[in-house]
């Protein structure tokens, strides 16, 4: 029987679990010895030219081997992304653009002695007007790059016309602004990394998803031939999306370590974490979506304004990805969408868990519910009615996306089933009928997405079958250019070997995350790693039974065709005639012996490439209580049909949508990240930014539904950002749903007890 | 100031600021690095450890305040529960009956987490031995984790407490 489709759980876990990762912090590497520790000196204005930077008194303090001010470092500036003009520096010189902004760096024999000494930076700030929100942005009263002229990033797409098919040809139309707040990712393990030069080579540890990515991005930055850049990526404690690439601390760190001539260390604090890692979300909708009377939704319209923070990153791009996804689940003949981007004085934006199509599925979600309320429809109706029935062949979309395969239809039932919709309804008329001060609130989504990015891409693998030291058995390293931070890979990566080549999984090694180990590779993020990551293995492992099939034949003297492999027993033999064969040690050897004609290891490379993004979906219930006297909300069901085409391993497909679930609800209820009007971040720790606990979450109801794709040979499709995906706009739905009777049409994320309360004060 | 800790069931001696905190003490000073750093708050529980047998945030105790105390990490827990003795957690010593748990029901993903919340788990289990799912999720309400959900550590920590666990 086959291993694919089992829970097979972990091969990572004992090590976590009894001695824990090995993360940037913890790497313990002769090439590090005698490092000195970088603690960066950050504004503390959102909006500021700067004067004079006097580094005098720093130099002076204990510990101190160095300061460094931004007009000093002459890497080049790092070119936005969409608009170059509005370049980073690595080190703020003339002009900060948000509060956090790397403007010096001090460099110490000891790490606690950075903060003291950047302490004793004087920066002289001659303040400039702070601009918070993207939409005030946009008109340009204060510009952060006076030699740009604008804060416009760039421009998509344009607004519909009622003559051209628009929503407002309807005779039902529903307008609603919707606020996609902004987020921070959060992942555990803050930002880290550690770099040195070692015979002539920059080696970079660095805390990433993407060591290649990094790789490149770094030989760029210091006009260095990829060769000459080695990274290295540790345990890496959650990424979400933000750890994508290097931040300008990661790859400024092996221009100082050869400015001081010693390796260079840095771990930031969770303070800095808040407000210098990359954040996520940060859209604001205008959504108009136009029908008729019975529910029929004839068009929609989706305007964006991105917040890219104050310089231009993987934001710009965002909208692409909204815009591609902004119609959804639904058979709506005109669709349309446009975009602006505007640069703020506030922390750069760039990917989190879903990274653009998250912000689809919340405006067309929360927009359908307001049509259903205008038309006096139920919402699981109004789906049922709009939603693409079941296709097998590809579905092009009014927005332009080719959906590989789904069946929409069949989420949305088996989790209303699994809800108990109609009685769910019930309780809820019951409780509004008795004036029950808890309020029950009934939440849908019902979702697709894109993963693997939306051209898909490729990713490499490598497999060697390897006699084992000593031992009479054989191992099978695995090298991939995914790059795993807790989805488990190297788990899924052995089961599809073992499947494979017929080896116990325990004899597979897996090796990712270190440019000298693995020849290339791409990375994780957008959910692409088993499907692409995970053919290419499987991929690479065919490669290498048929080498090894040919060279049993030769053993065997016979036709490489004659020759099968008994996966069960790891045993090559002539088909029909199991009792002779030769075994993956015997083969292994052979092939040292020089056996295989041109001494070729059994080896093979492969790369998986495709055009073809998969399109994951499914539908999500959540059920909540608002306290109609405090505001305050309770999640207290969230029943999610997730469908990631062929599941390699349930057990790991549920922990990516528990953990995506999580997320997205915190999105709905708790999480926002929020600036004065002067720019100064006011959640910059855990205190004051939301994580969601363990106390204030139901255990999940997961429903089942597999429908293959089409795309790759594993049938499968992304599934690392489907649970945040689905929640959010689930939950944000229930809790509009339950103070619906009392008037509130509409209320922003966070669905906070204040907002609640304030919402429910003012429909009264 | 000298200070002596039992760590893991070793004594260790060492010369230490008044303003070390015990978690940089375990990390940086007795390369410990099982226990990790996740906030500036007090607020995330990555470096929970157990300090004579119950947990606390070992970012917010002194060195000093544990001198002549008992820290158990979570290198030395699997030897707690095995009762080697040696304290190091190697040797082959089985997994804790928390660990155990938190493999067999994957209870974690990237692992940043994880020492401190399966420190919090055990002593959670230690002062309530049969909790119900909402005395769990209460129980580690101080304990952070990006990837779960918690969906799986409640269910580790339930089965670990030899609750039926279903769903």
């Amino acid at each position: 029987m086959s291993i694919l489709g089992t829970r097979v759980v972990r091969v990572e876990d004992p090590r976590l679990l009894t001695v824990g990762g090995t993360y940037a912090a913890d790497v313990d590497d002769p090439r590090l010895a005698g490092a000195i520790h970088a603690t960066y000196v950050r504004s503390t204005v959102a909006h500021a030219e700067i004067g004079a930077v006097d580094l005098d008194e720093a130099r002076a303090m204990p510990g101190v081997v160095d300061v460094v001010a931004g007009d000093e470092v002459d890497l080049p500036p790092i070119a936005g992304v969409t608009n170059e003009a509005m370049r980073r520096p690595y080190l703020a010189r003339d002009r900060v653009r948000f509060v956090g902004e790397p403007v010096a760096v001090v460099l110490t024999e000891r790490p606690e002695q950075g903060p003291d000494a950047a302490e004793a930076v004087v920066v002289d700030y001659a303040p400039l007007p702070a601009v918070v929100d993207p939409c005030d942005a946009l008109a340009d009263d204060t510009v952060l790059f006076p030699e740009v002229g604008t804060n416009l990033v760039g421009a998509f797409g344009t607004p519909p016309t009622a003559d051209a098919g628009g929503p407002d040809a309807s005779d039902v139309v529903v307008r609603q602004r919707i606020v996609n707040q902004r987020l921070a990712a959060c992942p555990l393990e803050v930002r880290s990394s550690a770099a040195t030069w070692d015979l002539g080579r920059l080696v970079l540890w660095c805390s990433t998803q993407n060591a290649h990515g990094l790789q490149h991005a770094v030989a760029a930055a210091y006009g260095l031939d990829r060769s000459e850049v080695l990274v290295v990526t540790p345990d890496v404690g959650g990424g979400f999306g933000a750890k994508i690439g290097g931040h300008p601390e990661d790859i400024l760190l092996g221009w100082l370590s050869r400015r001081c001539g010693r390796p260079v260390r840095w771990v930031e604090t969770r303070s800095e974490n808040m407000v210098g890692m990359v954040h996520g979300r940060a859209q604001v909708h205008d959504v108009t979506i136009g029908g008729r009377p019975d529910g029929t939704i004839e068009a929609y319209h989706l305007s964006i304004v991105q917040d890219a923070g104050a310089y231009p990153n993987m934001a710009a791009f965002l909208p692409r990805l909204t815009r591609t996804m902004a119609a959804g689940t639904y058979a709506i003949p005109t669709v349309t969408s446009d975009a602006r981007v505007a640069v703020t004085t506030t922390t750069p934006v760039a990917s989190y868990r879903g990274a653009g199509r998250p912000e689809a599925t919340a405006a067309i979600e929360r927009a359908v519910d307001l049509f259903a309320a205008e038309v006096g429809l139920d919402p699981a109706e109004v789906r049922r009615r709009n939603l693409v029935p079941r296709f097998d062949e590809p579905h092009r979309t009014a927005s332009g996306a080719t959906y590989d395969c789904g069946d929409f239809p069949a989420a949305l039932d088996r989790a209303l089933a699994a809800a108990g919709y109609d009685e769910l309804r019930a309780e809820q008329r019951r409780r509004r009928a008795q004036g029950d001060r808890l309020a029950l609130g009934i939440g849908l989504s019902t979702y697709v997405e894109v993963t693997s990015g939306p051209r898909a891409g490729s990713e490499f693998a490598e497999v060697e079958v390897r006699d084992t030291a000593g031992g009479d058995g054989v191992e099978v390293v695995v090298a991939t250019g995914s790059s795993p931070h807790g989805q488990g890979l190297e788990t899924a990566f052995a089961m599809l070997v073992a499947d494979e080549m017929g080896v116990p999984l325990d004899a597979v090694r897996v090796v990712h995350g270190d440019t000298d180990q693995v020849a290339r590779g791409v990375g994780t993020f957008g959910s692409r790693s088993l499907q692409l990551g995970g053919s290419a293995v499987r991929g690479a492992a065919a490669e290498v039974v048929d080498r090894a099939r040919r060279l049993a034949a030769d053993l065997l003297e016979a036709a490489p065709d004659d020759v099968v492999l008994d996966t069960a027993a790891g045993r090559f033999h002539v088909a029909g005639t199991p009792a002779v064969g030769r075994t993956w040690a015997d083969l292994v050897a052979a092939a040292a012996a020089g056996d295989a004609g041109d001494g070729a290891a059994l080896r093979a490379e492969h790369d998986f490439s495709t055009t073809q993004p998969t399109y994951p979906f499914g539908a999500h219930v959540a059920v909540v209580e608002v306290d109609t006297e405090s505001g305050d909300v309770r999640l207290v069901r969230h029943v999610a049909c997730d469908d990631a085409g062929r599941v390699l391993n349930p057990l790991l497909a549920e922990g990516q949508r528990h953990g995506g679930i999580a997320q997205g609800a915190a999105q709905a209820l708790y999480e926002q990240v929020a600036f004065d009007a002067d720019g100064n971040p006011l959640t910059t720790n855990f205190a004051d930014y939301a994580v969601v606990s363990a106390a204030e979450l139901p255990s999940f109801e997961l429903v089942d539904l597999q429908t293959p794709t089409w795309v790759n040979p594993l049938g499968a499709k992304g599934i690392g950002e489907s649970g945040t995906i689905g929640s959010t706009p689930a939950v944000h739905n229930a809790v509009c749903d339950a103070v619906a009777h009392l008037g509130v049409r509409h209320i922003d994320m966070p669905t906070t007890p204040e907002r609640v309360w304030r919402a429910i004060r003012a429909a009264e | 100031m000298e200070i002596t800790l039992s760590v893991n069931g070793e004594e260790r001696t060492s010369e230490v600021e008044p303003r070390r905190l015990l978690v940089h003490h375990l990390r940086d000073d007795l390369g410990l690095t099982g226990t990790n750093v996740g906030c500036d708050t007090t607020s995330c529980g990555a470096c929970t450890v157990l300090l004579d047998g119950e947990s606390v945030k070992s970012c917010t105790v002194l060195a000093v305040q544990a001198d002549g105390h008992d820290v158990t990490t979570i290198e030395g827990l699997a030897a707690t529960a095995a009762g080697d003795g040696d304290g190091d957690g190697s040797a082959g010593a089985p997994l804790h009956p928390m660990q155990q748990a938190f493999h067999a029901e994957h209870g974690l993903q990237c692992g940043f987490c994880t020492p401190g919340m399966v420190m919090a788990a055990v002593s959670l289990l230690d002062e309530n031995p049969h909790p119900t799912e909402d005395e769990v999720r209460v129980g580690l309400e101080g304990n952070l984790c990006r990837c779960t959900g918690y969906h799986n550590i409640v269910r580790a920590v339930l089965a670990a407490a030899g609750e039926e666990v279903t769903a």
